[in-house]
Protein backbone atom coordinates (compact mmCIF):
# COMPACT_ATOMS: atom_id res chain seq x y z
CA UNK A 1 0.00 0.00 0.00
CA UNK A 2 3.20 2.24 1.04
CA UNK A 3 6.79 1.46 0.14
CA UNK A 4 9.65 3.06 0.67
CA UNK A 5 13.47 3.22 -0.48
CA UNK A 6 15.91 5.33 0.79
CA UNK A 7 19.18 6.07 -1.29
CA UNK A 8 21.54 9.17 -0.88
CA UNK A 9 19.45 10.18 1.31
CA UNK A 10 16.17 10.70 -0.14
CA UNK A 11 13.18 8.84 0.75
CA UNK A 12 11.37 7.57 -1.87
CA UNK A 13 7.45 6.92 -1.20
CA UNK A 14 4.97 5.25 -3.03
CA UNK A 15 1.68 5.55 -2.59
CA UNK A 16 0.56 2.54 -4.47
CA UNK A 17 -3.51 1.09 -3.16
CA UNK A 18 -5.26 0.65 -6.64
CA UNK A 19 -7.75 2.27 -7.64
CA UNK A 20 -6.32 5.83 -6.66
CA UNK A 21 -4.66 5.57 -2.89
CA UNK A 22 -8.62 6.14 -1.43
CA UNK A 23 -7.65 6.70 2.05
CA UNK A 24 -9.56 4.27 4.21
CA UNK A 25 -8.61 2.98 7.60
CA UNK A 26 -5.75 0.49 5.78
CA UNK A 27 -4.36 3.39 4.47
CA UNK A 28 -4.19 5.67 7.88
CA UNK A 29 -2.65 3.10 9.48
CA UNK A 30 0.38 2.41 6.83
CA UNK A 31 0.65 6.24 6.84
CA UNK A 32 1.09 6.00 10.62
CA UNK A 33 3.22 3.70 9.54
CA UNK A 34 5.76 5.67 6.84
CA UNK A 35 5.28 8.94 9.81
CA UNK A 36 7.30 6.06 12.52
CA UNK A 37 9.55 5.11 9.57
CA UNK A 38 11.01 8.90 8.56
CA UNK A 39 10.76 9.76 12.65
CA UNK A 40 13.09 6.59 12.72
CA UNK A 41 15.62 7.54 9.12
CA UNK A 42 15.45 11.08 8.77
CA UNK A 43 16.29 11.51 5.64
CA UNK A 44 17.21 14.60 4.03
CA UNK A 45 14.86 14.79 1.57
CA UNK A 46 11.47 12.42 1.31
CA UNK A 47 9.42 12.26 -2.38
CA UNK A 48 5.92 10.97 -1.87
CA UNK A 49 4.25 10.29 -5.09
CA UNK A 50 2.16 7.40 -6.26
CA UNK A 51 2.24 4.74 -8.43
CA UNK A 52 -1.46 4.21 -9.22
CA UNK A 53 -2.07 5.15 -13.34
CA UNK A 54 -5.57 7.06 -12.21
CA UNK A 55 -3.55 9.80 -10.05
CA UNK A 56 -2.24 10.75 -6.53
CA UNK A 57 -4.79 10.22 -4.62
CA UNK A 58 -8.69 10.37 -4.86
CA UNK A 59 -8.86 11.36 -1.36
CA UNK A 60 -11.19 9.52 1.17
CA UNK A 61 -12.51 5.87 0.89
CA UNK A 62 -16.39 6.97 0.35
CA UNK A 63 -17.04 3.35 -0.06
CA UNK A 64 -15.69 1.82 2.96
CA UNK A 65 -16.98 4.94 4.89
CA UNK A 66 -20.30 4.37 3.02
CA UNK A 67 -19.78 0.66 4.79
CA UNK A 68 -18.51 1.69 8.15
CA UNK A 69 -21.88 3.82 8.54
CA UNK A 70 -24.59 1.29 7.25
CA UNK A 71 -26.58 0.35 10.39
CA UNK A 72 -24.41 2.15 12.73
CA UNK A 73 -26.55 4.65 14.65
CA UNK A 74 -25.03 8.44 14.80
CA UNK A 75 -24.37 8.06 18.57
CA UNK A 76 -22.24 5.18 17.85
CA UNK A 77 -20.90 6.54 14.13
CA UNK A 78 -19.46 10.18 15.96
CA UNK A 79 -16.62 8.49 18.35
CA UNK A 80 -15.52 6.47 15.27
CA UNK A 81 -15.40 9.43 13.21
CA UNK A 82 -13.80 11.65 15.57
CA UNK A 83 -10.99 8.44 15.85
CA UNK A 84 -10.07 8.74 12.57
CA UNK A 85 -10.06 12.59 12.29
CA UNK A 86 -7.60 12.80 15.12
CA UNK A 87 -5.36 10.04 13.70
CA UNK A 88 -5.42 11.27 10.38
CA UNK A 89 -4.40 15.16 12.02
CA UNK A 90 -1.38 13.55 13.61
CA UNK A 91 -0.03 12.30 10.42
CA UNK A 92 -0.53 15.30 8.31
CA UNK A 93 0.76 17.90 11.30
CA UNK A 94 3.93 15.45 10.97
CA UNK A 95 4.39 15.25 7.83
CA UNK A 96 3.62 19.32 7.74
CA UNK A 97 6.30 19.99 10.46
CA UNK A 98 8.94 17.55 8.89
CA UNK A 99 12.18 18.45 10.37
CA UNK A 100 13.40 17.85 6.53
CA UNK A 101 12.20 19.23 2.69
CA UNK A 102 9.26 17.24 1.95
CA UNK A 103 8.38 17.27 -2.14
CA UNK A 104 4.85 15.24 -3.49
CA UNK A 105 5.42 14.43 -7.23
CA UNK A 106 1.13 14.83 -8.66
CA UNK A 107 0.12 13.44 -11.39
CA UNK A 108 -3.58 12.54 -12.87
CA UNK A 109 -6.16 13.18 -9.47
CA UNK A 110 -5.43 14.89 -6.74
CA UNK A 111 -8.86 15.34 -5.07
CA UNK A 112 -10.17 16.09 -1.09
CA UNK A 113 -8.02 13.87 1.46
CA UNK A 114 -5.24 13.18 -1.49
CA UNK A 115 -5.07 17.69 -1.96
CA UNK A 116 -4.67 17.69 1.64
CA UNK A 117 -1.99 15.02 1.94
CA UNK A 118 -0.47 16.89 -0.94
CA UNK A 119 -0.53 19.75 0.97
CA UNK A 120 1.61 18.99 3.78
CA UNK A 121 4.79 18.89 1.77
CA UNK A 122 6.75 21.52 1.25
CA UNK A 123 6.92 21.71 -2.71
CA UNK A 124 4.41 20.08 -5.12
CA UNK A 125 5.11 19.38 -8.73
CA UNK A 126 2.73 18.80 -11.10
CA UNK A 127 2.47 16.34 -14.06
CA UNK A 128 0.70 18.35 -16.98
CA UNK A 129 -2.45 15.97 -16.55
CA UNK A 130 -3.03 16.47 -12.84
CA UNK A 131 -5.99 18.03 -11.51
CA UNK A 132 -6.61 19.30 -8.43
CA UNK A 133 -10.37 20.04 -6.22
CA UNK A 134 -11.91 19.65 -2.92
CA UNK A 135 -15.19 18.50 -4.07
CA UNK A 136 -16.38 17.50 -0.28
CA UNK A 137 -19.24 19.82 -0.31
CA UNK A 138 -21.15 17.33 -2.30
CA UNK A 139 -21.32 15.21 0.69
CA UNK A 140 -22.58 18.46 2.76
CA UNK A 141 -19.40 18.34 4.57
CA UNK A 142 -15.68 20.55 4.59
CA UNK A 143 -12.82 19.19 4.00
CA UNK A 144 -11.65 17.53 7.59
CA UNK A 145 -7.85 15.76 6.67
CA UNK A 146 -6.59 19.49 7.09
CA UNK A 147 -6.75 21.20 3.59
CA UNK A 148 -8.44 24.43 3.83
CA UNK A 149 -6.41 25.85 6.38
CA UNK A 150 -2.92 24.62 4.87
CA UNK A 151 -4.54 25.70 1.44
CA UNK A 152 -5.60 29.18 2.65
CA UNK A 153 -1.27 29.21 4.35
CA UNK A 154 0.36 28.48 1.55
CA UNK A 155 -2.31 30.29 -1.61
CA UNK A 156 -4.31 32.05 0.40
CA UNK A 157 -8.13 32.42 1.24
CA UNK A 158 -9.48 33.48 -2.13
CA UNK A 159 -8.32 30.02 -3.90
CA UNK A 160 -8.83 28.14 -0.77
CA UNK A 161 -13.08 29.42 -1.32
CA UNK A 162 -12.98 29.08 -4.78
CA UNK A 163 -12.17 25.34 -4.02
CA UNK A 164 -14.02 24.66 -1.23
CA UNK A 165 -17.32 26.11 -2.44
CA UNK A 166 -17.12 25.29 -6.10
CA UNK A 167 -16.24 22.03 -5.77
CA UNK A 168 -14.69 22.42 -9.18
CA UNK A 169 -11.34 20.86 -10.12
CA UNK A 170 -8.32 23.09 -11.61
CA UNK A 171 -5.53 22.01 -13.58
CA UNK A 172 -1.83 21.64 -13.26
CA UNK A 173 -0.84 25.02 -15.03
CA UNK A 174 -3.49 27.05 -13.06
CA UNK A 175 -2.69 25.48 -9.97
CA UNK A 176 1.23 26.72 -10.57
CA UNK A 177 -0.66 30.30 -11.00
CA UNK A 178 -2.01 29.90 -7.71
CA UNK A 179 0.61 28.79 -6.36
CA UNK A 180 -0.87 25.52 -5.25
CA UNK A 181 2.19 23.96 -7.06
CA UNK A 182 5.51 25.36 -7.58
CA UNK A 183 6.81 23.18 -10.56
CA UNK A 184 4.51 22.56 -14.11
CA UNK A 185 6.38 19.13 -15.86
CA UNK A 186 5.08 17.37 -18.63
CA UNK A 187 3.70 13.65 -18.07
CA UNK A 188 5.61 11.32 -16.43
CA UNK A 189 8.71 13.66 -15.72
CA UNK A 190 7.85 14.15 -12.00
CA UNK A 191 9.97 12.23 -10.77
CA UNK A 192 13.26 13.36 -12.12
CA UNK A 193 12.12 16.59 -11.17
CA UNK A 194 11.66 15.84 -8.07
CA UNK A 195 14.91 14.06 -7.95
CA UNK A 196 16.52 17.29 -8.98
CA UNK A 197 14.97 19.18 -6.93
CA UNK A 198 16.23 16.66 -4.09
CA UNK A 199 19.60 17.20 -4.86
CA UNK A 200 19.38 20.95 -5.05
CA UNK A 201 17.62 21.03 -1.27
CA UNK A 202 20.56 18.51 -0.26
CA UNK A 203 23.48 21.16 -1.01
CA UNK A 204 22.48 22.93 1.96
CA UNK A 205 23.36 21.96 5.60
CA UNK A 206 20.67 19.97 7.56
CA UNK A 207 20.08 21.80 10.26
CA UNK A 208 20.14 25.07 8.43
CA UNK A 209 17.46 23.84 5.87
CA UNK A 210 15.40 22.35 8.78
CA UNK A 211 15.74 26.03 10.85
CA UNK A 212 14.44 27.51 7.55
CA UNK A 213 11.74 25.33 7.02
CA UNK A 214 10.54 26.14 10.63
CA UNK A 215 10.71 29.99 9.75
CA UNK A 216 8.64 29.95 6.89
CA UNK A 217 6.13 27.23 7.31
CA UNK A 218 3.84 27.42 10.52
CA UNK A 219 1.17 24.48 11.64
CA UNK A 220 -1.97 26.73 11.17
CA UNK A 221 -3.08 25.05 14.64
CA UNK A 222 -6.09 26.99 15.27
CA UNK A 223 -7.53 26.83 11.99
CA UNK A 224 -6.68 22.93 12.10
CA UNK A 225 -8.74 22.65 15.72
CA UNK A 226 -11.81 24.90 14.11
CA UNK A 227 -11.51 22.63 11.18
CA UNK A 228 -11.89 19.22 12.70
CA UNK A 229 -14.68 20.57 14.90
CA UNK A 230 -16.48 22.17 11.87
CA UNK A 231 -16.08 18.45 10.22
CA UNK A 232 -17.46 16.46 12.82
CA UNK A 233 -20.51 18.45 13.33
CA UNK A 234 -21.46 18.63 9.71
CA UNK A 235 -20.15 14.80 9.54
CA UNK A 236 -22.89 14.03 12.26
CA UNK A 237 -25.68 15.61 9.77
CA UNK A 238 -27.82 13.04 8.46
CA UNK A 239 -27.16 14.73 5.03
CA UNK A 240 -23.46 12.96 4.46
CA UNK A 241 -25.12 9.69 4.73
CA UNK A 242 -27.98 10.66 2.29
CA UNK A 243 -24.92 12.16 -0.22
CA UNK A 244 -22.51 9.07 0.50
CA UNK A 245 -25.35 6.58 -0.43
CA UNK A 246 -26.01 8.80 -3.73
CA UNK A 247 -22.75 8.67 -4.47
CA UNK A 248 -22.21 4.86 -3.86
CA UNK A 249 -25.03 4.60 -6.51
CA UNK A 250 -24.01 7.55 -9.06
CA UNK A 251 -23.64 6.59 -12.65
CA UNK A 252 -22.78 9.63 -13.89
CA UNK A 253 -19.66 10.72 -16.21
CA UNK A 254 -18.53 12.75 -13.28
CA UNK A 255 -19.81 11.64 -10.11
CA UNK A 256 -17.68 13.46 -7.75
CA UNK A 257 -19.67 16.91 -9.15
CA UNK A 258 -22.33 15.07 -7.55
CA UNK B 1 -17.97 27.14 -33.32
CA UNK B 2 -17.29 24.66 -36.20
CA UNK B 3 -13.97 25.20 -36.11
CA UNK B 4 -14.00 24.44 -32.15
CA UNK B 5 -15.89 21.95 -33.18
CA UNK B 6 -13.44 20.08 -35.75
CA UNK B 7 -10.30 20.44 -33.30
CA UNK B 8 -12.52 18.98 -30.75
CA UNK B 9 -13.35 16.13 -32.78
CA UNK B 10 -10.00 15.85 -34.29
CA UNK B 11 -7.87 16.16 -30.31
CA UNK B 12 -10.65 13.52 -28.89
CA UNK B 13 -10.01 10.90 -31.53
CA UNK B 14 -6.02 11.32 -31.01
CA UNK B 15 -6.50 11.42 -27.63
CA UNK B 16 -8.53 8.11 -26.85
CA UNK B 17 -7.78 6.26 -30.24
CA UNK B 18 -11.29 6.68 -31.77
CA UNK B 19 -11.41 6.92 -35.37
CA UNK B 20 -11.99 11.00 -36.49
CA UNK B 21 -14.45 10.00 -39.45
CA UNK B 22 -16.77 7.92 -37.13
CA UNK B 23 -16.88 10.11 -35.03
CA UNK B 24 -19.76 13.10 -35.16
CA UNK B 25 -21.30 16.05 -33.68
CA UNK B 26 -24.49 15.09 -31.73
CA UNK B 27 -22.99 11.49 -30.69
CA UNK B 28 -22.88 10.96 -26.66
CA UNK B 29 -19.11 11.35 -25.86
CA UNK B 30 -18.68 9.16 -23.32
CA UNK B 31 -20.02 6.41 -24.95
CA UNK B 32 -18.34 7.39 -28.49
CA UNK B 33 -14.78 7.52 -26.62
CA UNK B 34 -15.62 5.12 -24.23
CA UNK B 35 -14.76 7.42 -20.98
CA UNK B 36 -15.42 7.40 -17.68
CA UNK B 37 -15.37 10.00 -15.36
CA UNK B 38 -11.04 9.90 -14.70
CA UNK B 39 -10.60 10.05 -18.53
CA UNK B 40 -13.38 12.80 -19.24
CA UNK B 41 -11.22 14.90 -16.61
CA UNK B 42 -8.31 14.51 -18.92
CA UNK B 43 -9.97 15.73 -21.89
CA UNK B 44 -10.79 18.37 -19.99
CA UNK B 45 -7.16 19.19 -19.40
CA UNK B 46 -6.58 18.68 -23.14
CA UNK B 47 -9.08 20.64 -24.20
CA UNK B 48 -8.09 23.32 -21.40
CA UNK B 49 -4.11 23.76 -23.24
CA UNK B 50 -5.61 23.19 -26.35
CA UNK B 51 -8.11 26.30 -26.37
CA UNK B 52 -6.23 27.96 -23.41
CA UNK B 53 -9.16 28.50 -21.71
CA UNK B 54 -10.55 27.37 -18.19
CA UNK B 55 -13.48 25.13 -18.13
CA UNK B 56 -14.95 24.79 -14.60
CA UNK B 57 -16.26 21.22 -14.71
CA UNK B 58 -19.45 22.41 -13.40
CA UNK B 59 -20.25 23.62 -16.67
CA UNK B 60 -20.02 20.13 -18.17
CA UNK B 61 -22.33 18.23 -16.02
CA UNK B 62 -25.33 18.25 -18.41
CA UNK B 63 -23.10 18.21 -21.49
CA UNK B 64 -23.51 14.51 -23.12
CA UNK B 65 -22.73 15.43 -26.85
CA UNK B 66 -19.54 16.88 -28.71
CA UNK B 67 -21.69 19.95 -30.07
CA UNK B 68 -22.66 20.58 -26.86
CA UNK B 69 -18.85 20.56 -25.31
CA UNK B 70 -18.23 22.59 -28.77
CA UNK B 71 -20.84 25.29 -27.65
CA UNK B 72 -19.57 25.60 -23.80
CA UNK B 73 -16.02 25.80 -24.94
CA UNK B 74 -16.96 28.84 -27.39
CA UNK B 75 -18.71 30.57 -24.66
CA UNK B 76 -15.14 30.57 -23.03
CA UNK B 77 -13.05 31.45 -25.78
Amino acid sequence: MIAWTIRDGIMDVTLGREPCNEIGADMLTALEGLVRAADDLRPRVMILRSTAARGFCAGADLRELHRGLQNVSRLRAAPRLASFIWRIHRVMDWLDMAPFPTIAVIHGVCFGGGLELALTCDLRIAEKQARFAFPELRLGIVPGFGGIPRLERDCGASIARDLLLTGRSISAARAVETGLAHQLVPAGEGLNAALSTAEQLMKYNPWASAQAKAFAKKLPALRLAEEKALFLLMASRPGMREALEHFVNNSSAMPYLG
Amino acid sequence: MDRILHRLLDLAAARFGADRLALKPQDDMYEALRIDSMRALELLTELENEFGVEIPDYELQRVRTFEELAAVIARRC
